[in-house]
């Protein structure tokens, strides 16, 4: 809502509030702003008269005028079509400020030029608003313009205009007056009483039958023998500060009073009717040309009006073309309507929204309703010499009731934290012009006028108080409540503050990818989740993987040339199961380039991103929980070859692998756990384990197998083979080649052996031993090397 | 006799001072006082004197000794100090050579804030909670008082899966949750930092972003009480100097509703680009909790009421950390992010 302060003056005293303290005051009651200055903004421009106007020596189209700018004659050029001697014209003198630059002395073809004279165009006006005229030549004033005087200010162009930003709630701040209201309580002021008075004449010959629940309200009368001629300039001028393009008197009245009144109403060719207006649905497929010559089709979820055959308007949004008021309209037919605001919402959506739907949207007043078609009439009258029929057809099921609230004094202390006083409290309502009733200066009886649809309990009226008390002058308090501990979930910070430690960036990413990198990285066999009206075709699927979006990231930094680089990320996916929307929580990791171990670095493979799972599994307690497996299903998007499953207790956590080099030429490896099945696994308490006083002793073997046993299968059976005395089990070479048999691999361990109760003797060390390889042995045929 | 051993002990003094290393110390103490030694022969040599002249003879013979013993031990001290700062000295490496550490990784600034946020609540006995980002209609605006039709709706344009199922626009969805979840109906204390979605995409927006709210449910909790609580909040977060402006406001859960500006930390209220030169920057927005919510809830609007607040955390980690472009956020340009890799 664009507010004039001209408009708004006409309604209420304001004298000259500069415009911008009016913004910043509006502001601290809640209604913020978004641009805040004047119709036009220039430096001072005055009215001058052309006293002569010779053509330019050396040119064909150039006049040197003589311009008598009151105090003084200055010689101007000028190279305008209409300029002419006894012309009155608006003038910026040498170092005024114009939009498109400050004007300065000249010197134009050797004649000295101290000015412009200046054409509508130049003065920053909305293009929206400027005719072909005011583009093509200077500006014509009215022959009774004082040379000399301030011609902004002469046109009422000096007009103060805030271009608010209203909340949803405050429809009624979408007129003059219900601004009048507001502003009034700030300054204390009363609002105007408006002029709504008409003659009748004749009787009305139309009827009104509304055929939907979605109408409450609909009101007709008809004016007729009007004048179609051009606004006054001072309804020019306020429509446009208000945004509106002037078209002719009485297309420009019904914005004005909807203005004015925040009721859209429409004007009919009442000629072009056939004596009836009705409010329906439409039929499924109705075809309604409206106003701006679009062919709409429409549903029945849209209201229209009807002639009684067919659509003649789409409610709220347009009217129709047909019916519309047009250069030769004689009589008018006025509607004021209220729909219903869902319904107005659902067809603006859909199809159009205008200045009227805006209004239809946010809830109307009924009692506005009935002020407004008054209004109309007294418009159309005295600009349109139109005179009223006698009668309105009126179909009325609105509540036009004032509400009642009860509140008490405490209540408003309470919820506020002040101690605010019932004369106080009354001071505030009778600014807001709401009537307050107490007899106890307790309880409040607050009658709320209908203009104000956003208020219906009690906690709207503290809310009014708060406001118009003052935000500031509440004092900030230290909550009074019980000492209690806070808590929350610590294993993710141990979860990200581990693998900062390991030397990854943590990175955030989008959840929202393409709908073939929805699953990348995963068996694909989860159904994606689509946005049904996605922004682009790049974010328009749910992630079912956080490996994706760290491949996008590997990919936007290697294209910056950075070669090196270690990510994680905890956050969610998510996939469809059945009619079941999941989500899980997950952490993931990308690793690739060269990764700092000291002074040195490794070219990152897969063991140094296997460190990083072991390191996170073991730091959150899952230390011998946990195994790789390589036989598992591996998505297609990951190396066969290096990749391996993540299991923990038996059950399935997480993968990491390479990349495929299908996908991806250079080694990069992710990993990605699944947290919500790993963290569902208990870890017991940390506890401590008494030390062994008995020393333990290390053996190390080695043995031949095929090369296809995996090591933590041979460990397996070490393991097994050790019992309870093996404490420790590591590899510690791996070799193939000179010596070892095609399709062989020689693998050696270090094996702990150890008992906490007694030393070990030789024998039994040897038996251990020997059960180990014999255990090797059997399973793997594995050779023991010497 | 006493002449020679005078002698003696002034050759063997002269020679210890002389000596140049530890070996050539032992060749001394073995030439005087070893069992062949030239002092050791003079003790062989008492039986020959007098026995009026042996005690004197043998204390003089002793103290030489052991004076010539004393010196050895102290220039052996002396020596063997010299020669352990030589080969220390032989050692000497390069200090300035680069260490051997391993590599630091670094949080994301936006995770840093939330941390800082979850640290301070905690502190102040707020429960740190989280909720679906994929949520139902019910719980994102229902149970919001935002019916479906509600003109408020209009602020956010949604993304949604079905016509139940959007991703959340407000971590204000948890509020519902919380009060749903507690089953005693007993006074609520919580902070919900997460991921929320818009639809919406420019300079100044990303589609994704994120929030905390917080919501306070208890006896006799006022407007007085958010207005103290956020001023704490926003002090630890900008500055001690910051300070905070309520401007009434509409939110369909609370009522009253404000936003909350804080003074320009940039110029300190002054007026500059960022604040554009208003002085002020809008943070958050915040409220006495609706009694519709409460009801719908589960929470007698009559014995309790609340407030809650919101906020967007991207800002807050832009303006923490002076960073300009929302887009950088979101970018991980590992540049970026190698800068994050500190304490605070």
């Amino acid at each position: 809502m664009i507010l004039s302060t001209n408009f708004l003056k006409d309604y209420l005293d304001l004298g000259d509030v500069d415009v911008h303290e009016l913004a910043e005051k509006m502001t601290s009651l809640g209604n913020e702003y978004d641009s805040c200055g004047h119709l036009v903004n220039t430096g001072k421009l005055v009215i001058g008269e052309v006293i002569s106007c010779e053509p330019h020596p050396d040119s064909d189209h150039l006049h040197v005028c003589k311009v008598n700018v009151g105090d003084k004659v200055l010689q101007i050029v000028c190279g305008a079509p209409n300029v002419r001697e006894g012309l009155k014209v608006i003038v910026a003198q040498d170092g005024t400020m114009l939009p498109g630059g400050e004007i300065k002395k000249s010197n134009i073809r050797g004649q000295e030029s101290n000015g412009m004279l200046c054409s509508i165009a130049e003065l920053g006006l909305d293009s929206k608003f400027l005719k072909e005229e005011d583009k093509a030549g200077i500006h014509e004033l009215p022959q009774d313009a004082k040379v000399g005087e301030d011609a902004i200010k002469y046109m009422g162009w000096d007009d103060g205009v805030i271009d608010f930003d209203l909340t949803a709630n405050r429809g009624d701040l979408l007129s003059i007056l219900g601004m009048a209201y507001e502003v009034g309580a700030i300054y204390d002021k009363k609002v105007k009483p408006i002029d709504l008075s008409h003659k009748e004449e004749g009787n009305l010959d139309f009827k009104v039958s509304v055929k939907t629940e979605n109408c409450s309200l609909l009101l007709a009368r008809k004016v007729q023998n009007i004048t179609i001629k051009e606004s006054t300039p001072e309804m020019k001028e306020k429509l446009m500060a208000s945004g509106i393009r002037p078209i002719n008197n009485v297309v420009d009245i019904s914005n004005y009073v909807m203005l004015e009144t925040g009721q859209p109403l429409h004007f009919y060719d009442a000629d072009k009717l056939k004596g009836l207006l009705e409010v329906r649905m439409a039929s499924k497929g109705e075809k309604l040309t409206t106003l701006d010559g679009k062919e709409r089709t429409l549903s029945e979820e849209d209201i229209v009006i009807s002639d009684g055959q067919r659509a003649i308007g789409l409610a709220g949004v347009m009217g129709g073309l047909d019916t519309e008021i047009t250069e030769n309209t004689k009589n008018v037919l006025i509607e004021a309507a209220v729909f219903n605001n869902v319904k107005i919402r659902r067809t603006s959506n859909k199809i159009l929204r205008s200045e009227a739907s805006n209004r239809f949207e946010k809830g109307l007043d009924p009692n506005r309703t009935f002020m407004a078609i008054e209004r109309a009439c007294h418009m159309l009258e005295k600009y349109a010499d139109g005179t009223t029929c006698k009668g309105t057809a009126v179909y009325d099921k609105a509540d036009k009731e004032e509400k009642k609230i009860d509140i008490t004094v405490k209540n408003i202390n309470d919820i506020l934290g002040t101690n605010i006083s019932a004369k106080e409290i009354l001071d505030v309502f009778r600014k807001l012009d709401f009537k307050a009733e107490t007899k106890d200066n307790e309880k409040i009886t607050v009658s709320v006028p209908t203009r104000r649809i956003d208020i219906s309990i009690k906690e709207d009226l503290i809310e009014e108080v708060g406001r118009i008390y003052g935000v500031d002058n509440v004092e900030g308090k230290v909550m009074l409540l019980p000492v209690r501990k806070g808590s929350y979930d610590k294993t993710a910070r141990e979860i990200r503050n581990k693998m900062v430690n390991l030397g990854l960036n943590e990175t955030l990413s989008y959840a929202l990818v393409s709908d073939s990198d929805s699953d990348m990285f995963t068996n694909k066999t989860n159904e994606k989740i689509k946005i049904l009206s996605p922004l682009t075709e790049e974010r328009s699927t749910l992630r079912q993987s956080l490996i994706v979006s760290l491949y996008r990231i590997y990919e936007y930094n290697k294209a910056h040339d950075i070669q090196d680089i270690a990510l994680f990320e905890m956050a969610k996916t998510f996939y469809k199961n059945k009619e079941d929307y999941k989500e899980e929580n997950k952490l993931a990791c990308l690793m690739t380039g060269n990764y700092d171990l000291g002074l040195s670095t490794k070219k990152v493979d897969f063991y140094i991103i296997k460190g990083v799972a072991e390191e996170l599994l073991d730091y959150l307690g899952y230390s011998g929980r946990y195994s790789f497996l390589a036989d598992g299903k591996i998505p297609n998007d990951f190396h066969p070859g290096k990749t391996a499953l993540i299991s923990v207790n038996g059950e399935n956590v997480g993968i990491m692998g390479r990349v495929s080099p299908a996908i991806c030429k250079d080694e990069v490896y992710v990993m990605e756990i699944n947290l919500d099945k790993l963290l569902a696994k208990q870890v017991g308490k940390m506890k401590y384990k008494e030390i062994s006083k008995f020393p333990t002793v290390k053996k190390d073997i080695a043995v031949l197998v095929d090369s296809d046993i995996s090591a933590q299968e041979l460990q397996k059976a070490i393991k097994n083979g050790g019992g309870k005395l093996l404490q420790e089990s590591k590899v510690f070479d791996v070799y193939t080649g000179k010596g070892i048999p095609e399709g062989k691999k020689s693998i050696a361990f270090s094996i702990e052996l150890g008992d906490s109760t007694k030393t070990l003797t030789d024998e039994i060390i040897n038996e251990t031993m020997n059960k180990i390889t014999e255990n090797l042995n059997n399973k793997f045929k594995a050779e023991l090397r010497s | 006799m006493e002449e020679k051993v005078s002698k003696i002990k002034e050759v063997a003094l002269k020679e210890i001072e002389d000596a140049k290393d530890v070996k050539s110390l032992e060749d001394i103490r073995v030439k005087y006082l070893g069992k062949k030694g030239e002092l050791t022969a003079l003790l062989k040599m008492m039986g020959e004197l007098s026995p009026e002249e042996r005690p004197k003879m043998g204390s003089l013979v002793n103290s030489a000794k052991s004076e010539i013993e004393e010196k050895i031990k102290n220039k052996e001290e002396i020596l063997r100090n010299e020669e352990l700062a030589k080969k220390l000295e032989s050692e000497r490496i390069d200090v300035t050579l680069p260490a051997s550490k391993q590599r630091r990784g670094s949080k994301h600034p936006l995770n840093r804030v939330i941390e800082e946020i979850e640290d301070l609540f905690v502190s102040m006995g707020y429960d740190v909670v989280a909720g679906p980002e994929l949520e139902t209609d019910e719980y994102c605006f229902e149970r919001l008082n935002l019916p479906k039709g509600h003109p408020a709706r209009d602020m956010q344009d949604s993304f949604y899966i079905t016509t139940e199922y959007l991703l959340r626009t407000q971590t204000s969805a948890v509020q519902a949750r919380a009060m749903m979840a507690n089953k005693e109906k007993s006074p609520i204390r919580i902070i919900v930092p997460g991921k929320t979605y818009r639809r919406e995409d420019d300079a100044t927006h990303s589609h994704q972003f994120n929030q905390v709210e917080g919501l306070v449910v208890d006896e006799k909790i006022s407007f007085a009480d958010l207005k103290g609580t956020l001023e704490i909040f926003m002090k630890h977060m900008l500055g001690e100097n910051t300070r905070l402006r309520f401007r009434p406001s509409y939110f369909p859960f609370t009522e009253p509703s404000y936003e909350v500006d804080v003074s320009c930390f940039k110029c300190g209220g002054k007026g500059c680009n960022l604040c554009k030169q208003t002085g002020w920057i809008e943070l958050l927005g915040a409220g006495i909790v609706h009694p519709n919510v409460l009801k719908m809830n589960g929470y007698d609007p009559e014995k309790y009421s609340g407030f809650a607040f919101g906020t967007g955390l991207d800002r807050l980690a832009m303006f923490k950390y002076g960073i300009t472009d929302i887009r950088l956020l979101y970018a991980n340009d590992v540049r970026f992010l190698n800068q994050f890799d500190r304490k605070d």
